[in-house]
C-alpha cells in the first residue's frame, strides 16, 4: 500500500523540506496578498531562473547565485518604485522579463545544460539530496523566524503605511524585510516545487485563508495549516497516481481553494 | 513650561507649489485646538510635518522641547489620519482588538511580542471609546462610525499626551458625530492635549478651546470666544453659512 511509502526515506524528507516550504510561503504570501503585491513573488522567480542559467552556464552551484539575483532584484525594484514612482507592477513586470531573457539566451549559447535548467522550473521534490534538504529547512526556519519576530510591525506597515511611519516604525527596512524572504523563500521553493509552481505556494493558501478569518493571527494560522495539507495531501497524491509531485501540490492546493470558496458562500448564505 | 508643540517660521512647498508659508503656532498642554480651512489650504500638510512624515524646507518644528528631527518618543502623539475609515480593505483579515494593539508598537523595543498586559491596555482603551463588546470583530464589518472609535482606541491605547486628528468624522452620520466630539471633549477634559483638523466650521463647538485658520498662512489664531465674536473671520474660512453652535 501506498502507507508504505511512509517508511521510504525519499518520502520522508521531501515531506520534511516541503512542509517547511509551505509553512514559510503560506504567511508570507498573506503579506503579499494584502499589499497587492502578489506578482513580487512570481517576477522573482523569473530572476532567480536568470541566476539558476548563469550558474548553470559557469558550472558553479546553482543556488547561491540564484538567492544572490533574487535578492539584489528585491533590493532594485523597491529602488525603483521608490524613486521612478513606477507603479509596483511595472517594475516588476520589468525586472522579470529581463531575467527571462537572460535565462533563455544563456541555456541557448550553451545548450547541453538545457535538461539540467528544466529540473529547476518543476522542481523535483522527491530527489531531494540531504544538503539541500538541511540548506531549505534551515533557510526556511530562518524566514519563519523572522516573520514571527516581526509580525505586528508587518501587520501594522502593510494595514496602515502611513500611521506605522508616524509611529516611528521602519517602514523602508521592514518592506526590505519582506521582499527579501520572498527572494529567500522562492529559492528554496525551486528545488522543491520549482520556480513555475513556487509562487502558487505564496498565493493560494493564503488567498484561501483570507475568506473566512476575522483576525491577522486566525488568518495567519489557517494558512499555514492549508500550505501544509497541501503538500502532505500532494504528495501523497503524486505517489498514489504516480503524478509529478509539483503538479500535485499545486493542484491539491488549488483544490483547498475551491473548497474553502465554497464553505464560505455556504456561511454566508 | 515650554509648549507641547511649537512651530516657527515655517515654510513648505511640494516642488515649485508653495503650500504652508512663515507658520507659527504653539499647542500647550490642555489646548483643544480646532485648525480650520478649506480644502487645499495646507491643514494635512501641516499635520504630517508634526508627526514627522515630511520635512520643512525652512523653519523649526519642537516636539516636547525637542526638534522634531531628533524626536524619538512618537508614542507621545496619537494620530488618526485623514479618510482612516474609507481605507479599510474590506478583504483585511484584522480583529478589532488587533488594530488597536498597533497603537502600542512604538512604545515596545524589538521583539514587539504582545503581553497580557498589553491585551488588558487595548480593552482599557475599548471601553474609553465604548466599543469594548467588539473586541474580537472583525474592523471592516463595523459601521463607519465604530471604526472611527476604533483608530482613536489606537490612537490613545498607549497613552499620548497629544491626539492629532485629521478630518475624523467625514463620512461619519450627524447624530455619531455628536457622541464622537462628545468623547473628544471628556478625553480633554481628563488631560489630553486635542489637536484636530477639519474644514468643517461647524464642528467648532462647545469642546474647542482654540481655533486656527489656516489657509497657506495663519490667518487667525486664538480663542474659540474671540473667533465666534468675529463673524469677517468665519467668512475668510468659506462656510458662513454655518452657524457657529454654542452650547
Ligand atoms: N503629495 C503631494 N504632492 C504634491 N502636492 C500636494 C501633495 N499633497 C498635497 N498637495 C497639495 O498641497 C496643497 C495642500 O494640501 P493639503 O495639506 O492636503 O490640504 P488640506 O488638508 O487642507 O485639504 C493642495 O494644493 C494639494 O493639492
Ligand atoms: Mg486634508
Amino acid at each position: 500500500m501506498f502507507w508504505d511509502f511512509w517508511q521510504y526515506n525519499f518520502f520522508l524528507r521531501a515531506l520534511v523540506a516541503g512542509f517547511f516550504l509551505a509553512v514559510a510561503a503560506a504567511i508570507l504570501g498573506l503579506y503579499l496578498i494584502l499589499r497587492k503585491d502578489a506578482m513580487l513573488g512570481h517576477g522573482l522567480t523569473h530572476i532567480a531562473f536568470a541566476g539558476v542559467a548563469v550558474a548553470l552556464f559557469f558550472d558553479v552551484v546553482p543556488f547561491p547565485v540564484a538567492l544572490l539575483a533574487a535578492g539584489l532584484a528585491a533590493f532594485f525594484i523597491l529602488k525603483i518604485r521608490e524613486k521612478a514612482g513606477l507603479y509596483g507592477d511595472t517594475a516588476v513586470a520589468i525586472f522579470s522579463s529581463l531575467g527571462m531573457a537572460v535565462g533563455i539566451i544563456l541555456a541557448s549559447v550553451a545548450k547541453d545544460f538545457n535538461v539540467n535548467l528544466l529540473s529547476f522550473l518543476f522542481g523535483n521534490i522527491l530527489a531531494i539530496r540531504d544538503i539541500e534538504l538541511y540548506g531549505a529547512v534551515f533557510l526556511a526556519f530562518g524566514v519563519i523566524g523572522a516573520l514571527i519576530f516581526f509580525y505586528h510591525e508587518l501587520i501594522y506597515v502593510t494595514f496602515d503605511e502611513e500611521s506605522a511611519r508616524a509611529a516611528g516604525l521602519a517602514v523602508d527596512r521592514l518592506d526590505a524585510l519582506l521582499a527579501l524572504l520572498t527572494a529567500i523563500t522562492v529559492v528554496i521553493g525551486m528545488k522543491i516545487v520549482g520556480l513555475l509552481l513556487v509562487s502558487a505556494l505564496l498565493v493560494i493558501p493564503g488567498a484561501a485563508a483570507l475568506q473566512l478569518a476575522g483576525s491577522f493571527k486566525k488568518c495567519t494560522l489557517l494558512a499555514v495549516v492549508l500550505g501544509a495539507v497541501s503538500v502532505v495531501g500532494g504528495l501523497n497524491l503524486a505517489i498514489i497516481l504516480n503524478w509529478p509531485a509539483s503538479g500535485a501540490i499545486v493542484v491539491t492546493s488549488g483544490g483547498i481553494f475551491l473548497l474553502v470558496a465554497a464553505l464560505k458562500r455556504l456561511r454566508s448564505a | 513650561m515650554a509648549p507641547l508643540i511649537s512651530i516657527k517660521n515655517l515654510y513648505f512647498s511640494y516642488g515649485e507649489q508653495l503650500v504652508l508659508e512663515n507658520i507659527n503656532l504653539d499647542v500647550n498642554r490642555g489646548d483643544f485646538l480646532a485648525i480650520l480651512g478649506p480644502n487645499g489650504s495646507g491643514k494635512t500638510t501641516l499635520i504630517k510635518l508634526i508627526l514627522g512624515l515630511l520635512k520643512p524646507q525652512k523653519g523649526e518644528i519642537r516636539l516636547f522641547g525637542q526638534p522634531s528631527a531628533t524626536f524619538k518618543e512618537r508614542w507621545r502623539i496619537g494620530y488618526v489620519p485623514q479618510r482612516a475609515i474609507a481605507r479599510v480593505d474590506p478583504v483585511f483579515p484584522v480583529s478589532v482588538a488587533e488594530v488597536v494593539s498597533f497603537g502600542l508598537l512604538p512604545k515596545k523595543s524589538f521583539p514587539r511580542f504582545m503581553k497580557a498586559s498589553d491585551w488588558e491596555a487595548v480593552r482599557r482603551a475599548l471601553r474609553q471609546v465604548e466599543m469594548e463588546a467588539y473586541e474580537r470583530r472583525k474592523l471592516s464589518q463595523l459601521s463607519g462610525g465604530q471604526q472611527q472609535r476604533v483608530f482613536i482606541a489606537r490612537a490613545i491605547v498607549a497613552q499620548p499626551e497629544v491626539l492629532i486628528l485629521d478630518e475624523p468624522t467625514t463620512g461619519v452620520d450627524v447624530t455619531t458625530q455628536e457622541r464622537f466630539y462628545d468623547l473628544l471633549g471628556l478625553l480633554n477634559q481628563k488631560g489630553l492635549t486635542i489637536i484636530i483638523v477639519t474644514h468643517d466650521i461647524g464642528i467648532v463647538n462647545k469642546h474647542v478651546k482654540q481655533v486656527a485658520c489656516l489657509n497657506r498662512r495663519l490667518v487667525y489664531h486664538g480663542t474659540h470666544e474671540e473667533f465666534c465674536s468675529s463673524p469677517r473671520l468665519k467668512e475668510y474660512v468659506g462656510e458662513h453659512h454655518l452657524v457657529v453652535h454654542r452650547h
